[in-house]
């Protein structure tokens, strides 16, 4: 019995390894390698770290990626709960139509999205062009290259991020809590605050540490939409490989990126199920 | 049915205004694909298909939309097996080591894309697969294998482990088990997990900025280089044709889905 359920553990281990093994070979190492470099280029030692520390251009990075990525989590936490909201207590005629609407950016990719909003915003955009044609501005708005611009598209790119954990929580919510809550005399806002809220908190903290981490690392919008002047970690890192061939600074500030995310992540591990938020998503 | 009451009221108004927020940016690609321009406008006086006609007969785009396609369909492909093989292993298992085997799988989710793109860079120039088809068909396999796992996961979630204990003790081994019972249960999550992979693949854009050069175009790429360095009002083109695809597909599905009892 016992040399058969080992046999069997084999087998199961057979199904398993395929996956796992390319997953350590050929991503896990690389990353090991980006670690390694980071204390041997261009020579070995602490150094590239020291100098990330001393480094005012890297310290603003930083700052910046923490701002932009805190106010985008929090307009998409609002955003997202009015719509989630919306979906499962108030128009049951068009729940097909609302969660479509919120399906469709999500399987649109990030670089079109990024797109519409640069022909959006531009400084002969569709906005200042159609302002400018009514008379309403007579020089263009700076709407792009900014952390305005960056922050608006990047919300847009996240929010379905938001709405989905938020709503997969709702969908699993009696309305009989607040149903009984304002049948023995509470107002509808304070049934709202006191009963129904408390219960959608594992959604919503969900949905923060998803679109948090997920804009810490984000390169693509803020690359587009910044102009050079919203200077995101990631953007940094591309600029110093790419521009300067700086593995050393590069790979420093990708270790450094890469410890922020654990450590948000595991931070969040005190109050959310990280084992629901990741690993078994829909 | 119970009448609303403002604060409902207020959230629904509320939720309409972020839907639209999500959707206008997008349908805003449709007018400015249609200008008779050579600029990024909107059409001021008459329409024009030019950019279409740009786009579906210029060999670059062409070419590199049938790249894009090639390696998205390899990458559903290989991904789907080994990610359902690695999910059904694991839920079968489920011990300790298969945990730890599954959060192991969903790094990439998590790792910052550029960060994983210098791993990739550095390691694939010592494999000689810089540039190459082989190298991005893996790399973005290694980027698809966490979302097909966790579809598989969701899908077996449903399996009574009673069925699999019933078959084995009838006298089936583990392959015929996982053939002729599990697999048809997961079927639900590889056809989501395949689809999932195959947008991941098409979507890419930041590894392939640092691991191809010259030799190897797909679309993103395309676009990205094109939002770079002039705005041809072709990837409006591009972008309403791939906005028009997802929303057919969308449908479909939909419509399948309701078809099905």
């Amino acid at each position: 019995m016992i040399a058969r359920s080992l046999t069997d553990k084999g087998r199961y281990w057979i199904l398993i390894l395929p996956a796992l093994a390319i997953m350590l070979t050929f991503y896990i190492w690389p990353l090991v390698e980006i670690f390694g470099i980071s204390f041997s280029e261009p020579k070995p030692g602490f150094e590239n770290y020291v100098s990330m520390f001393d480094s005012r251009p890297i310290r603003t990075s930083f700052v910046i990626t923490f701002r932009v990525a805190a106010i985008t989590t929090i307009w998409c936490l609002v955003l997202g709960y009015i719509v989630s909201y919306a979906i499962y207590n108030t128009a049951p005629r068009y729940v097909g139509l609302m969660i479509a609407l919120v399906l469709l950016p999500f399987w649109l990719s990030v670089l079109i999205r990024s797109f519409a909003w640069i022909v959006l915003l531009g400084r002969s955009g569709v906005v200042n062009d159609s302002l400018g044609a009514v008379g309403l501005i007579n020089e263009p708005l700076p709407l792009m290259h900014n952390e305005f611009g960056v922050i608006l598209s990047m919300v847009h790119v996240m929010l379905p991020f938001a709405i989905l954990p938020i709503m997969a929580n709702m969908k699993g919510i009696s309305r009989a809590y607040v149903d009984a809550a304002r049948g023995l005399g509470a107002s509808e806002l304070r049934a709202f605050v006191s009963v129904y809220f408390p219960q959608t908190l594992p959604g919503v903290l969900s949905a923060a540490l998803l679109v948090f981490v997920l804009a810490l690392g984000f390169y693509i919008t803020p690359a587009l939409l910044g102009g050079g002047r919203v200077l995101m970690i990631s953007e940094y890192i591309t600029y110093q490989i790419q521009e300067l061939l700086n593995w050393g600074v590069g790979t420093s500030l990708s270790v450094a990126l890469l410890l922020a995310t654990a450590a948000v992540i595991l931070a969040a591990g005190r109050f959310v199920n990280l084992r629901r938020t990741l690993l078994e998503r829909r | 049915m119970r009448r609303k009451t403002t604060f409902q009221l207020l959230m629904q108004t509320g939720a309409w205004m972020v839907l639209a927020f999500l959707l206008l940016p997008m349908l805003v690609v449709l007018p400015v694909s249609l200008t008779p321009n050579e600029y990024i406008s909107l059409p001021s006086d008459g329409f024009s298909l030019k950019h279409y006609e740009n786009y579906f007969t210029d060999p670059e785009w062409l070419s590199a939309t049938w790249t894009s396609i090639v390696i998205a369909l390899s990458v559903a492909v290989i991904a789907t097996i080994l990610g359902t093989a690695f999910a059904i292993g694991c839920w079968l298992l489920s011990d300790v080591w298969a945990m730890v085997a599954r959060w192991v799988l969903i790094v990439p989710i998590l790792v910052p894309p550029v960060v994983q793109a210098l791993g990739f860079y550095r390691f694939w120039v010592k494999l000689g697969l810089i540039d190459s088809m082989t190298g991005v068909i893996l790399a973005h396999t290694l980027l698809a294998l966490p979302y097909v796992s966790i579809a598989v996961f969701a899908a077996l979630a449903n399996l009574d482990r009673r069925i699999v204990q019933a078959a084995r003790s009838l006298g089936a081994s583990v392959w015929r088990t996982v053939i002729a019972v599990i697999v048809p249960a997961a079927r639900p999550g590889m056809i989501a997990g395949a689809v999932f992979a195959f947008i991941v693949s098409f979507d890419e854009i930041v590894g392939v900025l640092f691991i191809t050069v010259r030799n190897v175009q797909t679309l993103p790429k395309m676009i990205w280089q094109g939002i770079n360095e002039s705005i041809d009002p072709t990837i409006a083109a591009v972008a309403t044709v791939l906005t028009v695809v997802t929303i057919l597909i969308m449908v479909a599905v939909t419509w399948r889905w309701k078809a099905r009892p």
